[in-house]
């Protein structure tokens, strides 16, 4: 599904990602935990195609197809999601209009129609009784107003409205109380199958409770420096990072 | 690949105004200049009677007393008055019943605009009166409203058919010595629309003008007036394009709206004059007096969407002269490039329980400015009036302007008034968030705008709210920063 070979990314001139190397397949669950300002939201935004970062040496694949030349959108079109750690309020337009528009241009982008309204409203429907929406929820405006809950809630419903090939979760647990986790968690354990794949990017052990992963790597100072089963998460939990981060000089 | 802004703003600078041709029609021209003479000539070609000869003369004499105004947050070279022309009108006369008969090239135009009049006409409950140059051609639907005892004709053929009419409403809400602008209109107004509401009646359709500036260096100088009788209702829907130009052409219209007690006025508007190009060169000057009146019980909403001209002045108004009457007025004002508008409204409150909204939202791209003036009057006998306003500017770029003048005038201790303001820029996570979900920037430049402007979209008729959305697209593709 994904592999990504000795990527190096910075952002003005300061190198964050120092060669980064995974392989995720299709059905696996792979969670990417590592201390504050380790890079990872870097590598999830720079997996969607974010602008702001310079990707030097490296390459990432999807489906063995190179997403380094691709605009954001297209890698988009191609399957990849991002769950986004801070979701942005656009007023004015309903949760609904941008799921219609966002899987409109996808399919336009396709060379498909749009997909017709019954289907759509259907669609919504299945989707949001799965995570335990509110319909009203839909025709707020995007974000505006949200409780973190909310927001993260909102992110997960469109992931399951976009049906993508690839998801990255990027903290989505920060802000979340309890029951919101096991909501969003259940959630995205339904959404996972045999043909899509999930990076989860986590600072705690907590949501791998929830979703359980097949494979944990460390992240530190932009480099891997330690991958294992889900074993490997406990134990971060109990020695803390500091530990890996003598390792990592090596 | 995805814009960097740099992309986005030459694209931006390069975009070519959609509508700018020009069509080939033999002109009747007045030369330029303006005098008492040319005054005389307008009224009598016009075939006027003598009081309307007087009443053009009257304005004309308090305009040459008056100064330009200068306050408005605009910069422009004034219009040299005695070089423009003040009457053009299309050759081919006399009027059609029919649209086939119509100058094919006239049709042609209107198709270019996408305005394809034959659709018009097809398209339930929308009646035209198109006024091409000054002058209208073709006005259809006029039998449907005659059956109701409504007149929807140009203020020509109402000062000839109706003269009781207009002897006692023109210049009643807004005089002929009101300002610089609405007394050079008063003298020289060419046409316009002109429709009445008899009493208790509803008016069954949107009635819809469009209006064009066709002649180089010709002035156009519209006079509306709409006269809504007690308990009546109307919608009245106003939108303009302009060709290309290379100097600069002065629009100064004046409307003028009655609604007596019980009665409703909606007036939309849609404006596209020509902005002018990616330097600032040419474009529309438009400085446009609109003004309501509201009798007891009644109703004035204005509704406006701004997209062209180089520089706007332009201020709806309600004078809530009745007890309980309402004043509303929903607002979206794009500039882009180096175009400069000045535009809000004024509230006057003088009877008792009256209710004021204002809604206004400044969207502004390249190198424009673009700036709110509202004023909220209460009158001292003014018992429990009510105002809310809100002023919404979002900014693209970091070389637009937005401003917020509002004043407020309170001499009434039990008013209420509110005032909301606030500024955004569309940022570029939000542009990466859109992207992200498969949007491109283009695409979520619009789905920003649009959902900015809803609140003000939503308060226009179905198919003006379509044409509009269209028109705030095409006015900010691409812009962002």
């Amino acid at each position: 599904m994904l592999e990504i070979k000795n990527l190096h990314a910075s952002v003005e001139d300061k190198e964050i990602l120092k060669g980064i190397n995974l392989k995720v397949n299709a059905g696996e669950v792979h969670a990417i935990m590592g201390p504050n300002g380790s890079g990872k939201s870097t590598l999830a935004e720079v997996i969607a195609g974010q602008e702001e970062f310079e990707v030097g040496e490296g390459s990432i694949l999807l489906e063995g197809e190179d997403l380094g030349e691709l605009s954001p959108e297209e890698r988009a079109h191609k399957g990849v999601f991002l769950s986004f750690q801070y979701p942005v309020e656009i007023p004015g337009v309903s949760v609904t209009n941008f799921m219609k528009t966002a899987i409109n241009e996808s399919r336009k982008a396709k060379g498909l129609e749009d997909m017709p309204a019954n289907e759509m409203l259907k669609k919504i429907r299945e989707k949001s009784e799965m995570l335990e929406i509110d319909r009203k929820f839909l025709s707020r405006s995007l974000n505006e107003g949200f409780s973190g809950g909310e927001k993260k809630r909102n992110e997960i419903f469109q992931m399951a409205m976009m049906e993508p090939k690839l998801a990255i979760l990027d903290e989505t647990d920060s802000g979340l109380d309890i029951d919101a986790l096991r909501i969003v968690a259940n959630g995205v354990n339904k959404l996972r199958g045999k043909d899509n794949a999930i990076i989860v990017i986590t600072h705690y052990q907590r949501l791998l409770e929830y979703i359980v992963p097949d494979f944990v790597h460390v992240l530190h100072n932009g480099k891997i420096v330690k991958s294992g089963t889900k074993e490997l998460a406990l134990e971060l939990e109990e020695k803390g990072y500091d530990w890996l981060k003598e390792d990592a000089v090596v | 690949m995805a814009y960097t802004e740099e992309e986005l703003k030459k694209e931006l600078e390069t975009k070519e105004y959609e509508y700018g041709f020009y069509t080939d029609i033999e002109s009747d021209t007045l030369p330029k200049g303006l005098n008492e003479d040319i005054v005389i000539a307008i009224s009598k070609k016009k075939e006027e009677p003598y009081w309307m000869t007087e009443w053009r003369l009257e304005a004309f004499r308090a305009w040459q007393e008056m100064e330009e105004p200068e306050w408005a947050n605009v910069k422009y070279k004034k219009p040299d008055f005695q070089d423009i022309s003040y009457y053009s009108a299309p050759n081919k006369k006399p009027k059609y019943n029919s649209l086939d008969e119509v100058d094919p090239e006239l049709l042609e135009t209107f198709k270019k605009l996408g305005i394809s009049v034959d659709e018009q006409k097809k398209l339930a409950g929308v009646a035209v009166d198109i006024v091409m140059d000054s002058v209208s051609v073709a006005t259809t639907f006029k039998k449907t409203l005659a059956e109701k005892g409504i007149i929807f004709c140009s203020i020509s053929e109402a000062i000839q058919e109706h003269p009781e009419l207009v002897k006692k409403y023109l210049g009643s809400v807004v005089p002929q010595k009101d300002n610089f602008y609405a007394a050079l209109n008063s003298a020289v107004f060419s046409d316009g629309s002109f429709c009445y509401i008899p009493k208790g009646v509803r008016c069954p359709m949107e009635l819809s003008t469009y209006f064009r500036i066709n002649q180089a260096g010709t002035g156009q100088f519209e006079r509306t007036l709409v006269v809504a009788e007690e308990g009546s209702y109307v919608s009245y829907l106003e939108g303009c394009t302009a060709p290309m130009r290379d100097e600069n052409q002065l629009h100064a219209a004046v409307v003028e709206l009655i609604a007596l007690d019980n009665a409703e006025i909606k007036y939309s508007t849609v404006q596209n004059w020509y902005p002018g190009n990616s330097e600032g060169k040419g474009g529309v000057f438009n400085f446009v007096t609109k003004r309501g009146l509201c009798e007891k019980n009644a109703k004035i909403s204005w509704t406006q969407v701004e997209t062209g001209s180089a520089v706007t002045w332009k201020y709806p108004s309600c004078i809530l002269k009745g007890d309980n009457s309402i004043g509303e007025f929903y607002s979206i004002a794009v500039t882009n490039n180096f175009q400069q508008a000045d535009t809000g409204t004024k509230m006057v409150h003088l009877g008792k329980n009256t209710k004021s909204t204002i809604i206004s939202k400044g969207i502004s791209a390249g190198q424009s400015q673009n700036s709110y003036r509202g004023l909220v009057q209460v009158n001292s006998r003014a018992e429990n009036a009510r105002n809310f306003s809100q002023c919404d500017s979002l900014l693209m770029g970091n070389r637009c302007g937005a401003h917020t003048f509002p004043y407020i005038e309170v001499k009434n201790k039990t008013a209420q008034i509110e005032h909301e303001a606030t500024t955004s820029k569309i940022g570029e996570d939000q542009i990466f968030y859109c992207n992200q979900r498969g949007i491109d920037t283009e695409k979520a430049i619009a789905l920003i705008v649009n959902g900015f402007s809803k609140e003000v979209l939503n308060k226009l008729p179905m198919e003006f709210a379509v044409e509009a959305q269209k028109l705030l697209e095409i006015s900010l593709e691409g812009s962002v920063g």
